[in-house]
C-alpha cells in the first residue's frame, strides 16, 4: 500500500495527477503541465513536495568518525549548518544510496537520503554503527519542501528576515521561523537553480505550503510535480539513484570522484575500489542529435558494437531538446564521439557532450 | 472538455471524421491530449503504409512518456499531416484540428462511439 505524505489533502486540492511514486501517493504534475511547471523553476519559481525523502539522524560522540566511515566523502571539516553531499558504497564499492549530510552541532548530523532506499539505508546504517552513534529515522515526523528558481530568495525574504536566509549554497539554518512555524531553512535543490529546502513538522506542512504559495503568487510561484521534478535534474545532468548508479555502480563510474576521498585511511568500500582501479564505464551526457526522443534503457551503439545503455533521457523543456545521460565504455566515453542510440528498434543519432546540458548563469 | 458531436470516437480515444470522398482523417482525442499532457514528439507513418483497425500506426511521446496511437480504420494512408513533426503541442493545444493521418480505401474500422457515447465510455473507465 502507499503511503500519503502530509500534504496529499493539499495535492488533490490543486488538482495534482496522483501516482504511486517509491511508496508514495505523489503529483506528477498539476493541471499546468510538466513543460509549464519546468519553465517555471527556469525563469520564476516552483513549489516541490519532497516529503517522501528519508531523514535519518545520528548522534553521538562518535558520530562523526561512523560517518566518515560509512561514506565517501570526508566530513571532518564540516561547519556547524555545512552540507556536503556522499555517495554511501558497499563492501563492492557499489553504490547504496547518494545522500546529503547536514551538520547540526558537534555530534549531531542530519542525514537526507532517497525514499526508496531509507529502509535499507537505515539498516545499513544500524547494522555498521559503533562506539557512540545512534541512527534515528525520523522520516514520518518530518515534512520537506523545495522552493527552487531565481525568484526563491525574494519570495522568501518576505517571510524570514534576511539574516535567516543561508547565503551560501549547501548551508542550513536549522533554527528558521516563518509564520509561526519553526524550520530549517537549506539552500540546496535538485532543479540546476538557486532555492531552498525546508524541513518542518509533517503536522504544519500544509500550513507552509500555502503561506509559500500566497506569498510566492505574484513573483509567479506554481506548485511543481515529480514529472519536472525528473525533467529538471537531468536538464542539469544530475544523478538519479536507480539510473545513473546502483549497488552494482561505483561512484568513479557514476562521475562522482570528487565525492569520493581515497586519501581517507579508511572507508566502506574503498579497499574494492582500490582493487578496482580506473573505472572501466563512464557516464557521460548525450545530445541527440537525430529525431526521436532517448529514454532510459536504450542501448548504444558505435556502428554495430554495444558500448553501453542509457540511464535517464527525456525531452528537456528549457533546451527544448531531447537528452539523456548514458552509462558507456570509458574508451568510448571521450567528448564529441558520434554514437547511436537503439530507440525501439530504431537508430537514432547523438553525441557525447560534456554535462550538464543546462547550467544557470549567476547573477 | 471538448468532443464535438460530427465526429466518431474509438475506446482507444482517437477521434475519426468521415469526409464525403470516403477518407477519414484520424486524429487524439481532447481527453487522450489531455490525459497524456505535454506532447512532444510524433512519429508517424508514410503515405502508401497500411493501416490495421486496432493496431498501433503511430506512437506520440509526453515528456514523460512514449504512447502507441491506434488505428480505429482498415486501410490506406493517403495523407500524413507532417506540421506534427515540427509542432506536436498542436495535439495538445487544437486536438481536433491536429489530425495525423488520412485513411482512404476503407475496408473495415473498430467499434466506433458517437460524443455521447464516449464521454460516457470514459467517465465509466475512470470510475
Amino acid at each position: 500500500m502507499e503511503l500519503k505524505t502530509p500534504l496529499y489533502e493539499t495535492h488533490v486540492k490543486c488538482k495534482g495527477k496522483i501516482v504511486p511514486f517509491a511508496g508514495y501517493l505523489l503529483p506528477v504534475q498539476y493541471g499546468t503541465g510538466v513543460i509549464a511547471e519546468h519553465m517555471a523553476v527556469r525563469t520564476a519559481c516552483g513549489l516541490f513536495d519532497v516529503s517522501h525523502m528519508g531523514e535519518i539522524t545520528c548522534a553521538g560522540r562518535d558520530a562523526l568518525k561512523n560517518l566518515n566511515e560509512m561514506l565517501t566523502n570526508d566530513y571532518t571539516d564540516l561547519r556547524d549548518g555545512q552540507a556536503r553531499y556522499s555517495p554511501m558504497c558497499n563492501e563492492e564499492g557499489g553504490v547504496i544510496d547518494d545522500l546529503i549530510v547536514y551538520k547540526v552541532r558537534d555530534d549531531h548530523y542530519f542525514i537526507v537520503v532517497n525514499a526508496a532506499n531509507k529502509d535499507k539505508d537505515f539498516a545499513w546504517m544500524k547494522a555498521h554503527a559503533f562506539g557512540d552513534a545512534v541512527f534515528t529515522d525520523i522520516s514520518a515526523s518530518v515534512a520537506q519542501l523545495a522552493l527552487q528558481g531565481p525568484k526563491a530568495v525574494s519570495i522568501l525574504k518576505k517571510l524570514v528576515p534576511e539574516e535567516a536566509i543561508p547565503q551560501k549554497y549547501y548551508s542550513c539554518n536549522f533554527h528558521g521561523r516563518a509564520g509561526g512555524m519553526d524550520c530549517a531553512i537549506s539552500r540546496t535543490g535538485y532543479t540546476g537553480e538557486d532555492g531552498f529546502e525546508f524541513y518542518l513538522a509533517a503536522e504544519e506542512a500544509p500550513k507552509f505550503w500555502e503561506l509559500l504559495m500566497e506569498t510566492g503568487r505574484e513573483e509567479g510561484l506554481i506548485p511543481c510535480g515529480l514529472g519536472a521534478r525528473d525533467t529538471l535534474r537531468l536538464e542539469a545532468a544530475m544523478p538519479l539513484y536507480g539510473h545513473e548508479m546502483d549497488d552494482t555502480v561505483t561512484p568513479f563510474e557514476a562521475g562522482l570522484g570528487m565525492f569520493v576521498k581515497m586519501e581517507k585511511e579508511s572507508f566502506i568500500g574503498k579497499a574494492a575500489l582500490l582493487e578496482k582501479g580506473r573505472p572501466g564505464r563512464k557516464r557521460v551526457g548525450l545530445k541527440v542529435t537525430g529525431r526521436g526522443i532517448v529514454r532510459e534503457h536504450a542501448d548504444v551503439y558505435i556502428g554495430e558494437r554495444r558500448i553501453g545503455v542509457t540511464t535517464s533521457g527525456t525531452h528537456c523543456p528549457y533546451l527544448k531538446a531531447p537528452a539523456a545521460m548514458a552509462l558507456l565504455d570509458a574508451s568510448c566515453s571521450s567528448v564529441g564521439t558520434q554514437v547511436e542510440v537503439d530507440v525501439r528498434g530504431r537508430r537514432v543519432a547523438a553525441e557525447i557532450v560534456k554535462p550538464p546540458f543546462y547550467k544557470r548563469t549567476v547573477k | 472538455m471538448n468532443h464535438p458531436k460530427e465526429l466518431k470516437y474509438s475506446k482507444s480515444h482517437e477521434w475519426v471524421k468521415f469526409l464525403d470522398d470516403g477518407t477519414a482523417l484520424v486524429g487524439l482525442t481532447d481527453y487522450a491530449q489531455d490525459a497524456l499532457g505535454d506532447l512532444v514528439f510524433v512519429n508517424l507513418p508514410e503515405t502508401g503504409d497500411e493501416v490495421t483497425a486496432g493496431e498501433a500506426f503511430a506512437d506520440v511521446e509526453s515528456v514523460k512518456a512514449v504512447s502507441d496511437v491506434f488505428s480505429p480504420l482498415t486501410g490506406t494512408v493517403a495523407e500524413v499531416n507532417e506540421e506534427l513533426l515540427d509542432v506536436p503541442e498542436m495535439l495538445n493545444n487544437d486536438p481536433y484540428g491536429a489530425w495525423l493521418i488520412k485513411v482512404e480505401n476503407i475496408t473495415g474500422q473498430d467499434e466506433l462511439l458517437d460524443a455521447d457515447a464516449y464521454i460516457q465510455f470514459y467517465e465509466s473507465e475512470e470510475a
